[in-house]
């Protein structure tokens, strides 16, 4: 029973991270078409950046919940200057590029980030336990929990909230479905599709990094963690269906939960089962569970 | 003695859309029919259907008395179903021979090898005598992409045909030919159908050449087999005029002795 | 092949396997990699030729290295015509079972698909103790028929077989393109639906050709591990992979040989970017890798193959 407890509590809380990471995958795959590997590294730069701003926080002296905003606006400041440039500087003169190119031209950036990152920050491991700390931990039912991934759940929580609101309430984001379902119609119907794409892509990149630097705190910052993630994130956004927003949510809770199953009772597996799950529902659903429509073009 | 084609009240839905409904046909051999009808009207589903392309959501499809339900666009070629595209489907970026010798290999020779030579002097000689009876030999070292319109549907044509298929389905072979080219098209395409004693249906939405070349017109109408009968009653029906063809069309008698003529000239 | 061509490629052979064993240790050493790593990218690029990008070929690769490791150190077997056979016939095996599911998939599904097993294979090895988890283990000397030369001759000996097998496999292949199924690649690429129309098998075409690559990539990754002398799970991380996507797109599928050469240019930058400055190697690759693919997405081979175009013409 305290094992069941754990692996729900410890799959929701790996459920969210995942989410948080692959929710922006999986948006710039839905409006741009785009397999952006080079998520991953959005993810460590937001890690870094947070990371590197929480060690010199707390090296002022001021007030210590204050870090969390320290944290976040670091990160997505990061993310979203990163992302402006490599949205505006390579990825719209490729627009409209095989889908496959453009994987290996996100490949190229994660490159070029993943170095970028050790010039900056050198290849030392960053601790920005801190915060984690900070808020502490509940014991119950035998097991003790930190509350800051209690936190990580509220977060993925609001950020899907958020997502859901943008895209359904806000006209902007309806008009990032219209770009969704068909961009050619979107463009006829005078969008401006460009400007979607990098608005899309710098919600995506921010979100990437805002995943990285909140889980910078619960371990140690070091170079590769980006490209560990990105394996993962595509196993969610796969699961889930291409381009969903939902779909991630669902995805991130199967991965979520099956990692947690395997971590508590199997450890050798942890990996396999992942891939395991996604092969399974793909094997069903090839499209993934909750996939974009595709109008069929013959 | 079996139809070479028979559906049996074939069905086909998309959701609330009725795309293709009560479809009774039978085809046999050496006849060659003319499927009209407007766009939406069922006559792409209803060769989508046959070709195993898509599945009839009820009824039956017969190929020499076999069903073909369920059965792969794969399957239902090898079955002796062929058929051509609206829009040509090749392979652009090789060159017409390539397409051609390709389509020999997998047609033809049915041998997925490893080491023999695609391009061997006989298999050549092969393609080119095949493109020589479509006329477009001419264009054997050149790269699909950079082909006419015409060009590439003969070759669509001729891909398919080399399997000399019992039934040959060809999907509006001159839309998007230019209009002074569309007979000639046809006559080359007939020449080589007529030679295999192949079955034809062929969709059109050009009236003359439907006139010139079939015996048989089948009119489609809002997913529903209009009329289905000899050419000439087909095509002066007053309801298939009303809601098909137009009263424009002109049937005097030498477009229809033309075609009369053409029908019984096959042995 | 024309007689002059196959005269030329035997002669080369010659050459390359003299150098070998004249050269330096290190750059014979770096050679032999070269060789490896090209045969793996010529399977790779029969799979792009049909238009599939497999970012897993290091699961085949790996695969072949720790056959190889294992027969070598465990089992005590180490002629290397037996390591290789085992090490193909594994990998063909697995092969054909990963295939079964993963070729029924196309472009990006296929390339992250393909990511995903090499991935689990990463996992699994990871985990492993008895196999040295992230260190890996070491590989002992092959032998030859019964031959057993010491440590400097039997990286001679694996030159000598791998310049051999690129050789004899770069003919084959060569030829096979030339084939049927080697056409049936480029078939699907361009129009899959126009291969089944005609009869054709779109999926047995692929499922032949990915099973070709799983064997290709697991004599590059035995021909590594013996000239190596150590195998370690980051063979078959998914950088390994796309080390191996760089280098197919440096060279371009134009041609057999472009691999191979890819390959041998890869690893001789590689070498030097390292020494110059480690921590800007995989920033240099992306920025090459962003350069191919906006200014020559046929890779280095267009340009081979421009020169023999102005060459044809001034003759004409």
């Amino acid at each position: 029973m305290k094992q069941l407890l754990a692996i729900l509590v410890d799959g929701s809380v790996y459920a969210s991270w995942l989410f948080i990471i692959s929710a922006g995958l999986t948006l710039i795959y839905g409006v741009m078409r785009i397999l952006n590997m080079s998520h991953g590294s959005f993810y460590a730069l937001g890690a870094y950046s947070g990371a590197a701003m929480v060690g010199w926080y707390f090296s002022t002296g001021s007030v210590p919940w204050f870090s969390f905003v320290a944290l976040i606006a670091a990160a997505l400041v990061a993310g979203i200057s990163v992302g402006l440039l490599v949205e505006r500087g390579l990825l719209r003169f490729m627009y409209g590029r095989d889908e496959v190119v453009m994987i290996l031209v996100t490949y190229g950036v994660l490159l070029i980030m993943e170095d970028a990152i050790k010039l900056i920050w050198g290849v030392e491991p960053y601790f920005a336990y801190q915060p984690y700390t900070l808020l502490g931990r509940t014991k119950f039912a035998g097991l003790s929990f930190a509350n800051y991934d209690f936190m990580l759940i509220g977060v993925s929580i609001l950020i899907g909230l958020a997502l859901w609101y943008g895209l359904n309430r806000t006209r902007n984001g309806k008009l990032l479905r219209v770009v969704i379902h068909d961009r050619e119609i979107a463009s006829a119907l005078g969008i401006n599709v460009a400007r979607i794409f990098t608005i899309t892509f710098l919600i995506g990149a921010g979100i990437g990094s805002l995943a990285g630097a909140l889980t910078a705190p619960g371990l140690s910052v070091v170079p590769g963690m980006g490209i560990e993630v990105i394996v993962l994130a595509f196993a969610v956004v796969v699961i889930g269906g291409l381009g969903s927003i939902t779909g991630a949510l669902v995805g991130a809770l199967i991965v979520g939960m099956s990692r947690a199953a395997a971590v508590h009772l199997y450890p050798d597996v942890e990996l396999f089962v992942i891939y395991a799950v996604m092969g399974l529902v793909l094997a069903f659903r090839p499209q993934g569970l909750f996939a974009v429509a595709n109008a069929r073009k013959i | 003695m079996s139809a070479l084609l028979k559906t049996v009240n074939l069905e086909r839905t998309f959701g609330a859309v009725t795309a293709a409904t009560d479809i009774n046909v039978e085809l046999n051999t050496g006849e060659v029919v003319g499927v009209i009808g407007s766009n939406g009207a069922g006559k792409t589903t209803f060769i989508n259907m046959v070709t195993g392309y898509i599945q009839p959501s009820s009824g039956d499809i017969l190929v020499r008395g076999k069903s073909i339900i369920g059965k792969s666009p794969r399957d239902v070629s090898l079955a002796g179903v062929g058929r051509s595209f609206q829009v040509p489907q090749l392979f652009q970026e090789l060159t017409v021979l390539e397409n051609m010798l390709i389509a020999f290999g997998f047609s033809v020779d049915r041998k997925l090898s490893f080491l023999k030579p695609l391009r061997s002097k006989e298999k050549v000689e092969k393609a080119h005598a095949v493109l020589r009876e479509y006329e477009i030999e001419q264009y054997a070292e050149e790269v699909v992409s950079t082909l006419p319109q015409g060009v590439r549907k003969l070759l669509d044509i001729a891909m398919a045909m080399l399997a000399e298929p019992g039934l040959m389905l060809l999907d509006e072979p001159t839309s998007g030919v230019a209009i002074e080219d569309k007979f000639l098209l046809m006559d080359t395409v007939m020449a080589a159908v007529r030679k295999s004693d192949a079955a034809t249906m062929f969709v059109e939405h050009d009236m003359e050449v439907v006139l010139r070349y079939a015996d048989r017109v089948l009119a489609f109408y809002d997913g529903r087999v209009l009329a289905d009968g000899p050419t000439q009653t087909v095509l002066s029906d007053a309801k298939v005029q009303e809601l098909v063809v137009g009263h424009h069309l002109d049937l005097s008698e030498n477009e229809a002795s033309t075609s009369k003529e053409s029908a019984h000239v096959r042995t | 092949m024309k007689t002059r061509s196959l005269a030329l490629l035997f002669v080369f052979g010659l050459v390359v396997i003299a150098g070998g064993l004249l050269l330096p240790q290190w750059m014979s050493y770096l050679f032999t990699i070269a060789m490896g790593k090209g045969l793996v990218v010529l399977g790779l690029v029969l799979l792009m030729r049909a238009g599939l990008v497999s970012f897993g070929q290091g699961l085949y690769y790996c695969v072949g290295a720790y056959v190889a490791g294992m027969l070598t150190q465990f089992v005590g077997v180490t002629d290397i015509l037996v390591i290789m056979l085992a090490s193909v016939a594994v990998s063909v095996a697995i092969a054909a079972i990963i295939g079964l599911l993963l070729c029924r998939y196309r472009e990006i599904f296929f390339a992250m698909f393909s990511m995903a097993f090499s991935m689990i294979l990463y996992g699994l090895l990871v985990r492993n103790q008895f196999l040295g988890s992230t260190d890996g283990f070491n590989v002992a000397n092959p032998s030859l028929l019964g031959w057993t030369p010491g440590a400097e001759a039997s990286s001679d000996l694996v030159l000598i077989v791998a310049v051999f097998l690129v050789i004899v496999l770069g003919a084959v292949a060569w030829r096979y393109l030339k084939s049927l199924s080697g056409y049936a690649g480029e078939a699907v690429r361009e129009n899959e639906i126009r291969l089944e129309y005609l009869g054709g098998s779109v999926f047995r075409v692929v499922y032949v050709k990915y099973i070709i690559a799983a064997g290709l990539a697991a004599i590059g990754g035995t021909i590594t591990a013996l000239v190596s002398g150590h195998v370690d799970p980051e063979m078959a991380y998914w950088t390994t992979s796309g080390e191996f996507v760089f280098i197919a797109l440096m060279g371009g599928t134009a041609h057999v040989a472009a691999p191979i050469v890819a390959a041998v240019l890869f690893e001789a930058l590689r070498t030097y970017a390292f020494a110059v400055s480690p921590y800007t190697w995989q920033m240099i690759l992306g920025f090459a890798l962003l350069a191919i693919i906006l200014f020559m997405p046929s890779g280095l081979w267009s340009l081979v193959e421009r020169f023999q175009n102005k060459k044809a013409r001034k003759t004409s």
